[in-house]
């Protein structure tokens, strides 16, 4: 039973990181609420005054800010489909009895070591180029024409590229919940006779629901700044520029400070409705 | 394993589960396989797998133009440090959430995960600002603090979920035997936890290794790691696959081997321990 | 207070420690083009002659960017000297943030560099960076495959010709395209190339009064015809190829034609990378019949220094080294002429050596043909060929650019993207002021 005096020991114990995160999130924070208000312009001489709401109504109203809000989701939406599924069927696989399991698990994990920078740039220029690439030789070989990738599939291949980085992930996680699963009642299951899809749909699957839960989360929130994989492959052109780009062109590339950070305090806003929608679902599967 | 299996069935998942183990690694042997090349053999038609010259040449270059050793000497610090710094921080948080939870608890942790939304790009002007007036630019300590930020939440999340798993009837007679509350996180918690911990640091090792948007941006010399070393090789002149990916395996490499070492720990680590 | 005190000595000694151990320490952030990583290469000759050691910050062109601005903007102070191009010296030393490259010495002779360099590279007569190598464009052909088309390359093509030569020398059975240019996205690629071709058909980005001119016939004229050539000669999938990937394909025999930067003629004719090095032609960039500008631009990379650097001199004293005519020659004594940083000064170009370089004459030709006052058949307010020198071009730049690739990738008509060009440029300029 948790006395008085262990709860004001335990607000001290969490204090620092409290402390620490609260700073995190509202230093940078209140100073992007300052600049938002403004005009803020470095190469025409920085701060030009207080403008009100004007870069809010600017950055919703520009032609480029649905078409991201929709990047955004799309990418995230896709990936999580991608590791989601690929990460079932993979875990599942990895499950039975093979020889040297060890050796593939590794080799399945292997892609969450590469840096995004790093994986953006050989998927683009040793897979990816449409007269070099390792994948324009395939298609090649099957008497195929090439297809340029990151121009006429730019989604896909970006969707591509992340869901390579995070299946890993995904499959390490379901992995486990898969293992912790009661063969018993999985064998009992096959002695009754149940087909295969539906022992899947009835005993595996709501096994795993918590861990498929664990993996959208932590996912969600990896995925919705993704940044790297964008900016060397296609720099945002054909319908890639997410949100999160969208604010690096306004801020890096227009230099209008201003502007982006209302760009930002829009992302912040995006990334809690994302949140609060995740928490209901969360909320629900960590009690367990 | 209680079912029944047959060589045959075993064969058929071996040789399934390798090809796809295979594919999925396949770009990264690819890079490696790469860097051995010649620029010529890099971009040859059709390409070339195993049967080419292969050559030391590309690592030479890279070795030539950017002292490998010191980029690599401040990953290892600053990856290392801001985990170290980041568990420090954690473990009395995630002690204090497992242990005297309150109806709280868990929406101080989901609001501490949300916190890692924030679009970095969004800040990087106060950031960088804030970085002049602290004197913190191209720091190695100033990217410590930055990212031990970044990965807090993750941490004492990962903590949180591992240190619930420890009995609490354990702490309650340790408490009973008169154990202050510094021996019993000392002599009692910790040890439990150790698997747990390890797992924790490690994962947050490669998290912080492979960050690379402050890095990049809040370096120049003193503190410029890996990735940074990386960005120096996407060459708009010229032909340069095979300088790429002998750079790109040197800046995997460490990581790489790391993990292979330290797989089980990592495997639990991946999982968040949030899965039994 | 103790720790204070302790911390301020501590500082102290590992100053005095530095201090001893290394006369200055300079930070030079670079871009990661040839020239510059052979420069780097010489770095220690530089130390041997004044003390001064050099730290490297070598970034790709991109990340080089983003990096140095945020730095100048805020005045971070972490470089005492920055590589930057002929769009960024005139806006920022406009502003004051770099030191004026005045009171150089005799024996550097600043009026030996380009003229057209010089005031690409100053505001209001100041010269703010001193050019490490410049360029305008060319066209760069195969003379096996003109040959074998029947045709001769004229010195002065027109844009008719190049198409024509271009459907004539396209052999898709053999992968060979009858020309490859820049469709990539970005401002400083496909979008400098379309800059300077709408240029060559009479079209401006802005008329007097700032306001953009996307919706004037010319443009139409230089996208529709742009966009129809590659479509009859040019390679799969160019919406994605910038001066890199056309430079690969060029020297792999790809290409019949190829125009781009002048630097480029080095490396198609260097045996060790490319196939095709014996047999490369040079020309001027083309125009339209008719119209009396040509499509080739004008760029330095440049070195300068940031306003409030605290190692001023030693950094003076690097770019003076760096840019000088000694440093061409001591790259011309190793590396042999062609290899030497091109279209920076007068007196290279009147050394009877390098005359003898096959590319020589016509990249002067270019350099001296082009004109960043007056980039435009129509007058324009701003300076800059492929590029206006105002601080929002490069966004707004590599947004419509974006759209055009979109033209290439098939996913959007001509009048489409001209109409989102327009649009959105107009509102960037609304917002800057204009």
């Amino acid at each position: 039973m948790a006395t008085q005096h262990s709860r004001s020991v335990a607000r001290l114990m969490m204090a620092p990181a409290v402390v620490l995160l609260l700073g995190w999130m509202l230093v940078p924070l209140t100073m992007t609420l300052y600049f938002s208000f403004k005009k803020y312009l470095p190469l025409r001489g920085g701060d030009l005054g207080w403008v009100g709401l004007d870069n809010y109504i600017r950055f919703v109203s520009s032609s480029s800010f649905w078409p991201a809000v929709q990047a955004t989701l799309v990418i995230v939406g896709g990936v999580l489909v991608i590791t989601v599924v690929l990460g079932i069927l993979l875990a599942m696989l990895l499950d039975q009895p093979m020889w040297g399991q060890g050796v593939v698990r590794i080799l399945v994990i292997a892609p969450f070591f590469v840096m995004p920078t790093v994986s953006a740039l050989v998927w683009k220029n040793m897979f990816m180029d449409p007269v070099n690439g390792l994948l324009a030789h395939l298609w090649r070989f099957f008497g195929a024409e090439p297809i340029s990738w990151l121009s006429e599939a730019s989604m896909t291949s970006i969707i591509m590229i992340v869901s390579w980085q995070w299946l890993p992930f995904a499959t390490l996680i379901l992995l486990t919940a898969i293992q912790s699963l009661d063969s018993e009642q999985l064998e009992a299951a096959e002695m009754d006779g149940a087909p295969v899809l539906k022992r899947f749909y009835h005993i595996v699957l709501p096994h795993l629901s918590r861990a498929i839960t664990i993996v959208i989360l932590i996912q969600t929130i990896f995925l919705l700044s993704i940044f790297a994989e964008i900016f060397v492959t296609t720099g945002g052109a054909f319908g890639t520029r997410t949100l999160t780009y969208l604010i690096f062109q306004r801020v890096l590339e227009s230099q209008n400070v201003g502007l982006g950070s209302a760009g930002g305090v829009y992302a912040i806003i995006l990334a809690n409705i994302v949140a609060i929608f995740l928490m209901r679902i969360v909320g629900k599967n960590l009690d367990a | 394993m209680a079912r029944a299996v047959t060589t045959r069935r075993k064969s058929l998942n071996t040789a399934l589960a390798w090809a796809v183990g295979l594919l999925i690694f396949f770009p990264i042997l690819w890079t490696i396989l790469t860097s051995f090349k010649t620029e010529a053999q890099a971009i040859a038609s059709p390409p070339l797998f195993l049967n080419f010259n292969w050559t030391l040449e590309n690592y030479a270059i890279v070795q030539e133009r950017s002292d490998y050793m010191r980029f690599l000497w401040n990953s290892v610090i600053i990856a290392g440090g801001s985990t170290i710094l980041g568990v420090i921080i954690a473990v009395p948080a995630a002690w204090a959430m497992a242990f005297v939870p309150s109806k709280r608890t868990k929406d101080i942790l989901l609001w501490m995960l949300s916190t890692k939304m924030l679009p970095a790009v969004g800040v990087l002007y106060p950031i960088y600002l804030l970085f002049i007036r602290l004197g913190l630019l191209d720091t190695r300590g100033g990217l410590v603090v930055v990212l031990m930020l970044i990965n807090l939440p993750i941490i004492v999340w990962m903590l949180y979920t591992y240190f619930r798993e420890i009995p609490g009837e354990i702490l309650e007679a340790a408490r009973m035997d008169g154990a202050t509350l510094k021996e019993e996180i000392l002599y009692v918690l910790t040890p439990m936890a150790i698997p747990g911990i390890a797992s924790t640091v490690l994962l947050n090792f490669i998290l912080a290794w492979n960050e690379a948007f402050w890095t990049l941006n809040l370096t120049a010399v003193d503190a410029a790691p890996l990735t940074a070393f990386i960005a120096s090789y996407s060459s708009p002149e010229g032909l340069f696959f095979a300088k790429l990916s002998a750079a790109s395996t040197m800046a995997i490499a460490p990581i790489l081997i790391l993990g292979w070492f330290s797989q089980k720990q990592l495997v639990r680590g991946l999982t968040f321990g949030a899965v039994k | 207070m103790y720790l204070k005190h302790a911390l301020r000595a501590a500082t102290a000694l590992t100053f005095v420690a530095t201090a001893a151990a290394h006369a200055q320490t300079i930070t030079i952030a670079t871009v990661n083009n040839g020239d510059m990583i052979r420069m780097q290469g010489y770095t220690d000759k530089f130390t041997e002659a004044t003390g001064i050691d050099v730290e490297w910050v070598t970034l790709e062109e991109n990340v080089l960017r983003q990096r140095v601005t945020t730095d100048i903007t805020t005045k971070g102070g972490q470089f005492d000297i920055m590589t930057i191009g002929m769009y960024e010296t005139p806006i920022w030393g406009a502003n004051g943030w770099l030191v004026p490259l005045e009171g150089m010495s005799a024996e550097y002779d600043v009026d030996d560099i380009l003229p057209a360099m010089r005031n690409g590279l100053s505001n209001d007569g100041t010269l703010y960076a001193a050019p490490f190598y410049g360029e305008s464009s060319m066209v760069m052909y195969r003379t096996d495959l003109m040959e074998q088309a029947g045709l001769e390359m004229p010195d002065a093509p027109t844009w008719q010709f190049i198409r024509e030569a271009a459907a004539a020398m396209t052999d898709r059975d053999n992968d060979i395209n009858g020309i490859c240019l820049r469709g990539k996205a970005g401002w400083g690629e496909g979008g400098a190339f379309i800059t300077v071709t709408g240029n060559s058909f009479g079209a401006r980005w802005f008329d007097e009064d700032w306001k953009p001119q996307f919706d004037q016939p010319e443009w139409n004229q230089a996208l529709t015809f742009f966009v129809d050539m590659m479509a009859e000669s040019g390679p799969a999938g160019y919406a994605t190829n910038g001066f890199n990937e056309n430079l690969s394909l060029f020297q792999q025999g790809k290409c019949g034609m190829w125009i781009d930067a002048t630097v480029a003629a080095s490396f198609v004719t260097n045996p060790d990378d490319s196939t095709v090095a014996d047999k490369v032609g040079f020309a001027l960039a083309p125009n339209a019949e008719g119209v009396d500008k040509r499509s080739n631009w004008l760029w330095a990379w440049a070195l300068a220094i940031p306003a409030g650097t605290q190692q001023e001199d030693a950094a003076k004293q690097f770019i003076e080294w760096a840019t000088s005519k000694d440093y061409i020659e001591l790259v011309a004594e190793n590396e042999g002429w062609a290899n030497v940083p091109p279209g920076a000064r007068t007196s290279l170009y009147e050394n009877p050596e390098y005359q003898k370089v096959p590319f020589a004459k016509m990249t002067l030709d270019s350099i001296l043909s082009a004109d960043p006052n007056n980039p435009t058949v129509k007058p324009v307010p701003y300076v800059g060929i492929q590029f206006a020198a105002i601080p929002e071009f490069a966004g707004i730049a590599t947004q419509v650019s974006q759209e055009f690739s979109a033209v290439y990738a098939g996913q959007q008509s001509v009048e489409e993207a001209l109409e989102k060009a327009q649009a959105f440029t107009a509102e960037e300029m609304e917002a800057a002021g204009y």
